[in-house]
């Protein structure tokens, strides 16, 4: 990847504000906490953190799929082409989901429904904005699994989910997708439950897919390996706040953020000796009780004072390049 | 293959529940065929010689103290028995799936409300809100002792439904056929309802036992369906009195109802077993 900065696109999606809440017994839980986050048109950008930082549930949020007791908080704004999808009634939403922004989860196995055919469930999505005939929408869902690489694409389509394997399942979760060309596709791990070689064939065929419908991915994962190869940007994510945001070269190069910086260590190398894996010391708070001043502070070896007592905002630190840090400010505190 | 026919074929291979099954079938034929099958259970040939008749060549079973046919009775009293038995099971279940499914998919406070209502209604005695009913009720037809069992029958049913529904609506192909932009009666009707069908069948199928034992017990009481329209409830209360002298009175109903409710729970057993492997002992 080249370091530049990405070309400046017209905003495909626009995130600004987007805070979710769930209510508990344990209070509220601020799962995501005021994200802002841009996918232009044809581009694909990564949103990386641990599990419980909150990106999953900012794919929810995006296409307001998220369920009582959790909320998307008043004053959140999500705008897709300039609409305001969370001004959107049900009608028009539905509308939207699917046909213009589609969402593949983790695990392709829950994620079908295991007593209906698969060509069956990609017709549905394509009955579901298209007023075309039973037969039109099964002949399309055959050309789709054909489409994502399926061999013998007729015979598959009448296979039940437990009958396919799940790189196969995981296909046929993209061709669900898919099917009515979406501008923007929400990936949420959409690898992480497939084994290396089937990952890498998914991501590939992802790959293809994007270059031909010219649509936006937004890539949400784990596994910083992926981002690498296949993102421009990268959004980081600790604690329901987007940390650093920066080109994806950048970030490998000279990431700003300790978190980054300790995602980045924690990847075991190659060319390096290592007997234990270096791991961020500490855990993640639980969503009821974030730390106050930078959410970060407990697990970073770099905090001071300031750090407990004031929440540092995005501070630029090159051009497309944010962090939610002090040490942006005062660079001298950094602990070697 | 597809589920359904997967659940068939373990069925298929269950054998007592394959045998309560043809059982239930031969009952159904037996109560169907009953008027062309055995004399008027009504007639009263010979009130006076024919009393407490035992069982010979002209009446198999004997006759009852009214000198009518304990065979034709049995039979006829079947009819009540597997109407209301599978009436009341079935109008049950649907009420319950109904109302499981409106607790389920609105929202909070109606959720609330209804399971709230339910718990309510599970604490009353059911025996003595019919008796109350029935006793008011001096000539309720059959098909009242239908809706009445069924109104007073779906709560469990709904509490399963219910159930199914609010862990369906977080499972994640649900979520996934949401974010396709699958309109909502779609999805109750295509990724819901079926995986909620297997519960309620069960549960269904199990109720019918316990419906016939319900009716049979009210009808011994002298309420519900009610004389001389045979069935097997108010022909063991005629057979009480001669239980001595003439056993078979009371025992051809007696072993009628003992059978038809373990050939019930036996096809349902395999039923809940053929539907959900992930329960089968």
């Amino acid at each position: 990847m080249p370091d530049a900065p990405a070309a400046p696109r017209a905003p495909l999606l626009e995130v600004r504000d987007l805070a979710v809440r769930f209510t508990g017994p344990d209070g509220v839980a601020r799962a995501v906490d005021g994200v802002d986050l841009t996918v232009g048109e044809g581009e694909t950008v990564g949103l990386v953190g641990e599990s419980g930082c909150g990106k999953s549930v900012t794919a929810l949020a995006v296409l307001r799929l998220v369920e009582p007791p959790g909320h998307i908080a008043h004053g959140s704004s999500v705008r897709l082409e300039g609409r305001d999808l969370l001004a959107l009634g049900p009608k028009e939403i539905r509308a939207v989901r699917g046909n213009h922004v589609a969402l593949v989860f983790q695990d392709p196995l829950s994620a079908l429904n295991p007593v209906l055919r698969v060509g069956s469930q990609i017709a549905e999505a394509i009955r579901a904005h298209e007023a075309v005939t039973r037969s039109t929408a099964r002949w399309r869902a055959v050309e789709m699994l054909a489409a994502v690489g399926i061999p013998d694409a007729e015979r598959r389509a009448a296979a039940y989910p437990h009958q396919l394997s799940g790189g196969m399942r995981q296909r046929v979760l993209l061709a669900m997708a898919l099917a009515c060309r979406p501008q923007l596709l929400l990936a949420d791990e959409p690898t992480t439950a497939l084994d290396v070689t089937i990952q890498a064939e998914i991501l590939e065929l992802l790959d293809a897919l994007q270059r031909k419908l010219g649509m936006a991915v937004l890539l949400i994962t784990h596994n910083l390996g992926i981002v690498a190869e296949r993102t421009r940007r990268v959004y980081v994510m600790y604690a329901g706040q987007i940390v650093e945001e920066a080109p994806t070269a950048r970030v490998f190069a000279r990431a700003a953020h300790p978190y980054t910086e300790g995602l980045l260590a924690a990847i075991p190398r190659l060319e390096e000796r290592r007997d234990r894996l270096r791991a961020i010391p500490g855990q993640v708070p639980p969503a009821t009780d974030w730390p106050a001043g930078c959410r970060f502070h407990p697990r970073c070896p770099h905090a001071w004072d300031r750090c407990r007592t004031e929440m540092p905002p995005l501070l630029p630190v090159a051009e497309g390049h944010r962090a939610r840090c002090w040490l942006v400010e005062e660079p001298e505190r950094r602990r070697r | 293959m597809s589920p359904w026919r997967l659940a068939a074929r373990r069925f298929a291979r269950n054998r007592p529940a394959v045998r309560g099954a043809g059982l239930v079938v031969l009952l159904a034929l037996a109560a169907l065929l009953a008027p062309w099958l055995t004399a008027d259970p009504l007639a009263q040939p010979d009130p006076v010689r024919l009393q407490d008749r035992p069982p010979s060549l002209a009446h198999p079973l004997g006759t009852d103290p009214f000198s009518r046919d304990v065979l034709s009775r049995t039979l006829h009293g079947a009819r009540v028995s597997l109407v209301v038995g599978t009436g009341a099971a079935l109008l049950a279940v649907t009420l319950g799936a109904g109302m499981g499914l409106v607790a389920g998919l609105a929202g909070r406070r109606t959720d609330q409300l209804l399971m709230r209502g339910v718990d309510v209604a599970m604490a009353l005695p059911r025996i003595l809100l019919l008796l109350a009913v029935f006793a008011v009720w001096e000539d309720a037809p059959a098909a009242a002792v239908v809706v009445l069992i069924a109104a007073t029958g779906w709560f469990q049913t709904s509490r399963i439904v219910r159930a199914a529904v609010l862990s369906l609506r977080e499972a994640e192909f649900v979520v996934a056929a949401r974010a396709l932009g699958a309109p909502a009666p779609g999805i109750v009707r295509r990724h819901l309802l079926p995986h909620v069908a297997a519960p309620v069948i069960v549960s269904a199928s199990l109720d019918v036992g316990n419906i016939i034992l319900l009716e049979a017990g009210l009808s011994y009481l002298g309420l519900g369906v009610r004389p001389p329209t045979p069935t097997w409830g108010n022909m063991i209360m005629d057979g009480k009195d001669v239980l001595l002298t003439a056993p078979w009175v009371a025992l051809a109903p007696g072993l009628a109802l003992v059978v038809t409710v373990v050939a019930f729970n036996l096809a349902a057993d395999g039923l809940r077993d053929a539907l959900d492997p992930r329960m089968a002992a």
